[in-house]
C-alpha cells in the first residue's frame, strides 16, 4: 500500500511541479510600466543595491525632481543620498570629484534638468570626466552618469531643445545611450550606473509618460540592457531604418504604413550612441540592400553621418543599391510657433518619403 | 456738502468723451499735484550712503505706474489663461507679484539705457516699449509676435532690451558686455544686469562681477530674490542670502521691491553711481511671485498658500501704491477703478488678437539664421525638403 502511495505520490508531485512551473511561465507577467517610472524603479534598484550610488541635481530631492523622474527617493533614501543642489552645473560633476570616486569608490547619478543645461558643465563632463582614465593611464576612472532629457519637447523654443547625441558622441571617453522604451530606459540606466565609466543618459522629455510593457525579464532586479548593443525592433526585407530615442516611434509608425503598401521595414533601435553597434547596422542593410537613418538632431555631424560614414568604410557599403539618406531635425534654431516647430522636427511622413525615395518608389 | 457736489456733477458728466472733462474738473477739486512719502530705508553693503529716505511722487507719475502696473499684471493673468486654454504653448513663467520691479526700474532709468534679465520676462518686455498685443501674440506663436513666433516666452527681445533668457545666470556675462560697450562708446549709458535668487549661485554671475568690478563697467547687477529658485527656498540653496552682498568687493544695496518708489529710487541712485564712473554695484530686490515658477508649478509643494496669501494682502505691489494715492489725494478709487477696466478691455482686445492672428508662414522657418548674408537654402528633415534663408 504505502508502495502503491509512493508510486503514485512521485508521478503526482512531478505533474503538479510541472503544472505549477508551466502556471508561472504562462501567468501574464507584463506590466504597463512608463519610461518615467521604469528609470524611477532602475535608480531605486541600484540605490539599493549599493550605497555608493546616489543622486544629485536640481529639484531631484523634495520636489520629486522636475519632470518627476526621481519620485519619492528623496522621501526613502533622504538627505545623504538624494541631494537638491543650487543651479550650479558646473559643480555637479566637480562635486563627484573623479579621485574622491576613485579614493571613496562613490558613484553619483547627476541629473541636468534637460541636457542644454549641461553645456554650463561641459568642461567638466569631458574634460575632467571623458578624458580622466586616459590621462592618468588608468589610474583613475570615473564611475558617474550624467542623465536627463534631451532634444526636443514641446514648445519650449530654441534654448531648451537642442540634441546632444552628437556632441557626446563625439567624445572618446563616454559612453553615450539613448532609450527608447521602458525597458531600453530601466535596463540602460541600470548599466550605466554599474558602469565604471562616465555614462551620458539622453531620455526624452516627451517619452516620460508614455507606458510601454515590461517583459517579465526586465522586471527582475538584475535586469540589464549590455551598453553599445542596438535592438532589432522589427524585422523587414526591404529598407534598414535606424533611429534612437523617440524617432524609433515614429519610424515604426512609418513601417506600419509602409507595410500596407507591401514594403517590408527592418526598424533598429540604436539604443547606444557610443560605442555604436554598426556591426547589427551591417549585418541588417547586408540583408536589405538600403538604409535611412532618423534622428531628432540637426543633420551636420550628427549620428546619421556616422552611421553612413561607417557604413561606407565597412563591408555593407557594397550592398547597398542606393546612397544611404538621412532624416534629421531642420538645420535651424528650434522656432516656437507650431507650424515652424513642427516642420523643424522629423515626422512619420518625412520618414516615410525618406523610405520611398531610397527605394526609388 | 462740497464732496456730494463734486460727486454728483461728475456722475453727470461720466461718459466716454466727457471722462478727460469730468476728470480735470473732478482734479482740480479734489487732487493734489503731488505729495511726498517716507520709503523704507535700504541696507547698504560698502556705501557711505545709500537712496534717500523720502521722495515726491506726483499724480501724473502715480497715474502712470499705477496703469503699467496693472497692465503686467492683467497680461500676466491672461497670460495664464491662455496657457490653460493651450493657445500658448511650452514654458510660461509670470511675474505677477513682483511689478514693482519692473515698473520702478523702468522708472528709475532712461530709455536708452540698457536691461537684459531672465526668462521671467514679460514685465520687462513692457516696460521697455513692447506693446501688450505683440508680447501675447509672440506667446501664442503668431506672425505679429514681437519675435515673429520664433521666440516664444523666453525670448521677447526690444531696442535696448537684451531679452529673454533661458539659461540660467547667462545673462550675467552678457550684461557685463553690454555694460562694457557703454563704457567703450563713451555714452553714458548704463546696463540692469538682472537675474533671481537661484541665479546668483551660478559660477557665471561671479565672472561678471569680477570683470566687471575690474574694468569699471557701468553695469547694475539685480538680484530679483522672490525668495525661491523654482522649488528650492533660498535658504536651501545659498550659504549667503545677503544677495546684495554677493558681489564682495562691488557695493549694494538691499531694496524693498513691493514698494515701486523704494525701487525707483534705488535705481536712480544706483544709475547715478554707475554714470558717474565708480564702476559696477548691486541691488537685491526683495520681491514676490505668485504664481509657482512657471505653469507647470503649482507653486504650493515648497510653500503655503498662507504665505502667498499673506503677500498678497500685506505687500501687493498695486495694492500698496493705490494706498498711497488714494491715501493722499493723488487719486481717487472710481479713478483708479476707470483705469483698471481701460485695462481690462486694453488686455481683452490684446488677448483676442493673439488668439486669431495667424501663424507665420511655413516659408520663414529658415529666415534669420545669419545677419547680412546673402540668401542661402537650409536643409529640412530630409535632404529633399529646403527652405530659404533670408537675413
Amino acid at each position: 500500500m504505502a508502495v502503491a502511495a509512493v508510486l503514485v505520490r512521485k508521478p503526482l508531485e512531478q505533474v503538479s511541479g510541472l503544472l505549477r512551473r508551466r502556471f508561472h511561465r504562462t501567468a501574464p507577467a507584463a506590466l504597463q510600466v512608463t519610461v518615467r517610472e521604469a528609470i524611477n524603479q532602475g535608480m531605486d534598484e541600484e540605490l539599493e543595491r549599493d550605497e555608493k550610488v546616489f543622486l544629485l541635481g536640481e529639484e531631484v530631492a523634495q520636489y520629486d525632481g522636475a519632470y518627476k523622474v526621481s519620485r519619492g527617493l528623496w522621501k526613502k533614501y533622504g538627505d545623504k543620498r538624494i541631494i537638491d543642489t543650487p543651479i550650479s552645473e558646473v559643480s555637479f560633476p566637480s562635486g563627484s570629484r573623479p579621485w574622491r570616486g576613485m579614493s571613496a569608490g562613490l558613484r553619483p547619478i547627476c541629473e541636468f534638468m534637460t541636457f542644454n543645461f549641461s553645456m554650463q558643465a561641459i568642461d567638466q563632463v569631458i574634460n575632467s570626466a571623458a578624458k580622466t582614465y586616459y590621462m592618468s593611464g588608468g589610474l583613475q576612472s570615473v564611475p558617474i552618469v550624467f542623465r536627463g532629457p534631451n532634444g526636443a519637447s514641446a514648445g519650449v523654443a530654441a534654448q531648451h531643445s537642442q540634441c546632444f547625441a552628437a556632441w557626446y558622441g563625439h567624445c572618446p571617453g563616454l559612453k553615450v545611450v539613448s532609450p527608447w522604451s521602458s525597458e531600453d530606459a530601466k535596463g540602460l540606466i541600470k548599466s550605466a550606473i554599474r558602469d565604471n565609466n562616465p555614462v551620458v543618459v539622453l531620455e526624452n522629455e516627451l517619452m516620460y509618460g508614455v507606458p510601454f510593457e515590461l517583459p517579465s525579464e526586465a522586471q527582475s532586479k538584475d535586469f540589464l540592457i549590455p551598453i553599445g548593443k542596438a535592438k532589432i525592433e522589427r524585422q523587414g526585407t526591404h529598407v534598414t531604418i535606424v533611429a534612437h530615442s523617440r524617432p524609433v516611434g515614429h519610424c515604426l509608425e512609418a513601417a506600419t504604413v509602409l507595410s500596407k503598401e507591401g514594403i517590408e521595414c527592418e526598424v533598429i533601435n540604436l539604443r547606444t550612441i557610443r560605442p555604436m553597434d554598426i556591426e547589427t547596422i551591417e549585418g541588417s542593410v547586408m540583408k536589405t540592400n538600403h538604409l535611412v537613418t532618423v534622428e531628432g538632431g540637426w543633420p551636420q555631424f550628427g549620428v546619421g553621418a556616422e552611421i553612413c560614414a561607417r557604413i561606407m568604410e565597412g563591408p555593407a557599403f557594397n550592398f547597398l543599391d542606393a546612397p544611404a539618406v538621412r532624416v534629421t531635425g531642420a538645420d535651424v534654431p528650434m522656432p516656437y510657433a507650431k507650424i515652424l516647430e513642427d516642420n523643424s522636427v522629423p515626422q512619420v511622413k518625412d520618414i516615410i518619403f525618406a523610405i520611398k525615395k531610397t527605394l526609388n518608389i | 456738502m462740497k464732496k456730494m457736489l463734486t460727486a454728483a456733477v461728475s456722475r453727470v458728466l461720466s461718459g466716454v468723451t466727457q471722462k478727460l472733462a469730468s476728470r480735470v474738473l473732478v482734479a482740480s477739486c479734489k487732487y493734489s499735484n503731488n505729495a511726498t512719502f517716507e520709503i523704507k530705508k535700504c541696507d547698504l553693503y560698502r556705501l557711505e550712503e545709500g537712496p534717500p529716505v523720502t521722495t515726491v511722487l506726483t499724480r501724473e507719475d502715480g497715474l502712470k505706474y499705477y496703469k503699467m502696473m496693472q497692465t503686467i499684471r492683467r497680461m500676466e493673468l491672461k497670460a495664464d489663461q491662455l496657457y490653460k486654454q493651450k493657445f500658448i504653448r511650452g514654458f510660461c513663467h509670470l511675474c505677477d507679484g513682483q511689478e514693482a520691479c519692473c515698473v520702478g526700474l523702468e522708472a528709475g532709468i532712461n530709455p536708452t539705457d540698457h536691461v537684459i534679465t531672465s526668462y521671467r520676462a514679460h514685465g520687462l518686455s513692457y516696460t521697455r516699449g513692447l506693446t501688450v498685443r505683440s508680447i501675447l501674440a509672440e506667446l501664442t506663436g503668431r506672425r505679429a509676435g514681437c519675435a515673429k513666433g520664433k521666440g516664444g516666452s523666453m525670448h521677447m527681445y526690444a531696442k535696448n532690451f537684451y531679452g529673454g533668457n533661458g539659461i540660467v545666470g547667462a545673462q550675467g556675462p552678457l550684461g557685463a558686455g553690454v555694460a562694457l560697450a557703454c563704457k567703450y562708446k563713451g555714452n553714458n549709458e548704463v546696463c540692469l544686469t538682472l537675474y533671481g535668487d537661484g541665479a546668483a549661485n551660478q559660477g557665471q554671475i561671479s565672472e561678471a562681477y569680477n570683470m566687471a568690478a575690474l574694468w569699471n563697467l557701468p553695469c547694475i547687477f539685480i538680484c530679483e530674490n522672490n525668495r525661491y529658485g523654482m522649488g528650492t527656498s533660498v535658504e536651501r540653496a545659498a550659504a549667503s542670502t545677503d544677495y546684495y552682498k554677493r558681489g564682495n568687493f562691488i557695493p549694494g544695496l538691499r531694496v524693498d521691491g513691493m514698494d515701486i518708489l523704494c525701487v525707483r529710487e534705488a535705481t536712480k541712485f544706483a544709475a547715478d553711481y554707475c554714470r558717474s564712473g565708480k564702476g559696477p554695484i548691486l541691488m537685491e530686490l526683495l520681491t514676490y511671485r505668485y504664481h509657482g515658477h512657471s505653469m507647470s508649478d503649482p507653486g504650493i509643494s515648497y510653500r503655503t498658500r498662507e504665505e502667498i496669501q499673506s503677500v498678497r494682502s500685506k505687500s501687493d505691489p498695486i495694492m500698496l501704491l493705490k494706498d498711497k494715492m488714494v491715501n493722499n489725494q493723488l487719486a481717487s478709487v472710481e479713478e483708479l477703478k476707470e483705469i483698471d477696466v481701460e485695462v481690462r478691455k486694453e488686455i481683452d482686445d490684446a488677448a483676442q488678437f493673439a488668439m486669431t492672428d495667424p501663424e507665420p508662414p511655413l516659408e520663414e522657418l529658415g529666415h534669420h539664421i545669419y545677419s547680412s548674408n546673402p540668401p542661402f537654402d537650409i536643409r529640412g528633415a530630409n535632404q529633399w525638403i529646403k527652405f530659404q534663408s533670408i537675413s
